[in-house]
């Protein structure tokens, strides 16, 4: 290698792959619009210096509050939060599960009519579009603060996941064995308990159990707009400059959050 | 095979032995009773006369929010524009720590499986499991309101779920072809730039396109703790009660989610 000079008509004759957009005046168009883009984004960005240098000496106390957190001074905080956020989960996966499987059957293609298919899908939409604090926000404006308005809004927003995801999975089953279930007689019941859900149920599980998981972190966070569990404690030590006890939420929620994801990823392994 | 016989002497198929049947059906008593138990928690959390009035609440509530205020929306621009910026710069900056994050953690790229790896993946971790709200939350304190703390908080949240999902494509790229790049000779800098990298660049593409999409999302809400956005206007209307306002921001964030799903699910398609 040393001892070969630069050839720069070898150079410029070497193979270079292929860009990844062939016409090239879109590629510099995009490119360019890219630019002009980040400029102007970046240009919308105000930072307040003075502040942000104040801030360095919380973030300095921040971090010590971990050093170590402190589990004890609000303890029943922390047990009641959690529980509340634990229970929030437990119910609302429930609930949604058990309302998304409808839902799910009405937005197939393959066994709904257009009309159900239609409000189904629309249902779907609306569900998944909102983020969970925003339908937090409006349940706790109707049944006012606590447990129950994140439940509701956890359930909302599991049946737009769930009836998506699984009703994906409906239209994709085996057309030949629900088609010997049928010409055997059986009622539409009896062709969704013998040839639709023996198909689906691997996929049912999984997408409940990591729905299970997904419900615990959000219920994490509902607590901000007043709709329970242990997001309102954070919220709380926050408000209050308690960052030893935030540090520890913070703590039970990384670990709680880990749990979740190894079982749900244990069951999810377990079932497919 | 599970078999009973009827009183007269004939076989009948049963689908469980009257063993397996009990322990599935004991299984679904737990798990509707331990529902109960949850819902039994919430329930004493809950002041039950407010939910009853639910129904005119509800009935007040949208007769408050409409019709919406259409003027309004001449001050939401810039906070809109605002909001995709958060997430376009969000996601951007999360590419830039999440790709490097996630070679380091994938076990065939790695420069060490003992060290470098389990430190990065439990960085994919920690940044994983809290939401960026929280994230927000603790960043506007140390920063102060504003966007920067949005962009941070975003960027935070999506390093490691960027980082996840590409580590585990990285680690599903075909061994075939990086032994083949091996044997002529390349280094290690070589194997990952012609080997790995347009293996994975499909996933890697539709990965942040996805991130984008739900970072839309995420930053029309991180206002409510004061990161910026459209949230802003949006607590600033829900604090004085001016619902038209608010119905107006919600039409404004659901076209902007709409689009940005479009969009994206357009460019998946392009690139898969």
């Amino acid at each position: 290698m040393s001892g070969t000079t630069f050839d720069a008509v070898a150079a410029a004759r070497a193979w270079r792959p292929p860009p990844l957009i062939t016409a090239p005046l879109l590629r510099y168009a995009i490119y360019l619009g890219a630019l002009l883009y980040a400029v102007l984004a970046l240009g919308s960005v105000e930072v307040n210096w003075a502040r942000a240098a104040e801030g360095i000496e919380r973030a300095g106390r921040f971090l010590a509050g971990f050093f170590p957190p402190n589990f004890l001074s609000k303890r029943d905080d922390i047990v009641e939060g959690l529980l509340e956020s634990v229970t929030m989960t437990a119910v609302s996966t429930a609930l949604g599960v058990a309302l998304s499987i409808p839902v799910a059957l009405g937005a197939s293609r393959n066994l709904a009519a257009l009309p159900v298919y239609l409000v189904c899908r629309g249902i779907i939409a609306v569900s998944r579009t909102f983020q969970e604090i925003i339908i937090a926000i409006v349940f706790v404006a109707m049944v006012g603060f606590g447990p129950l308005a994140g439940t509701l809004t956890l359930a909302f927003a599991t049946i737009g996941f769930m009836a998506k995801l699984l009703a994906e999975d409906i239209e994709d089953i085996e057309a030949n064995q629900a088609e010997a279930i049928r010409a055997s007689g059986a009622s539409w019941f009896q062709l969704l308990a013998w040839g639709v859900l023996p198909q689906v149920r691997p996929r049912l599980i999984g997408l409940s159990a990591y729905r299970l998981d997904i419900n615990f972190r959000e219920s994490a966070v509902l607590g901000l707009v007043g709709a329970g569990g242990i997001g309102d404690t954070l919220n709380t030590a926050f408000d209050r400059y308690e960052f030893d006890t935030a540090a520890a939420v913070l703590i039970v929620i990384i670990l709680i959050v880990l749990g979740c994801e190894y079982a749900s990823g244990w069951i999810r392994r377990k079932v497919q | 095979m599970p078999v009973t016989l009827h009183a007269d002497g004939t076989p009948a198929w049963r689908r469980r032995t009257p063993a397996a049947e009990f322990i599935v059906w004991s299984g679904w008593f737990a798990a509707v009773a331990l529902t109960i138990a949850c819902f039994q928690f919430i329930s004493d959390r809950t002041i039950w006369a407010f939910v009853w009035d639910a129904p005119t609440q509800g009935a007040d509530l949208v007769g408050r929010m409409f019709p919406p205020a259409w003027s309004y929306a001449s001050v939401l621009w810039k906070p809109l524009w605002d909001t995709i910026s958060m997430a376009t710069l969000g996601t951007a900056l999360a590419v830039v720590f999440g790709v490097p994050l996630a070679f380091l953690a994938a076990h065939n790229t790695t420069p060490s499986r003992l060290v470098v790896r389990p430190v990065a993946l439990f960085a994919i971790v920690a940044s994983r499991s809290i939401n960026s709200l929280i994230w927000a939350l603790i960043l506007v304190i140390i920063l102060g309101p504003g966007m920067l703390a949005g962009i941070l908080a975003i960027a935070l949240r999506s390093v490691g779920f960027i980082a996840k999902l590409l580590y585990e494509a990285i680690e599903e790229s075909d061994p075939t072809q990086i032994e083949a790049i091996e044997a002529t000779g390349a280094s290690r800098a070589q194997v990952l730039a012609w080997a790995i990298v347009p293996q994975v660049m499909p996933a890697f593409a539709g990965i942040t396109v996805f991130r984008w999409d739900i970072n839309i999302r995420e930053a029309t809400v991180l206002g409510l703790v004061g990161a910026g956005g459209i949230g802003m206007q949006m607590q600033a209307s829900i604090n004085v009660l001016a619902w038209p306002q608010v119905t107006t921001i919600f039409v404004l964030i659901l076209g902007t989610v709409l689009v940005s799903e479009w969009l994206s699910a357009r460019v998946r398609h392009a690139i898969i």
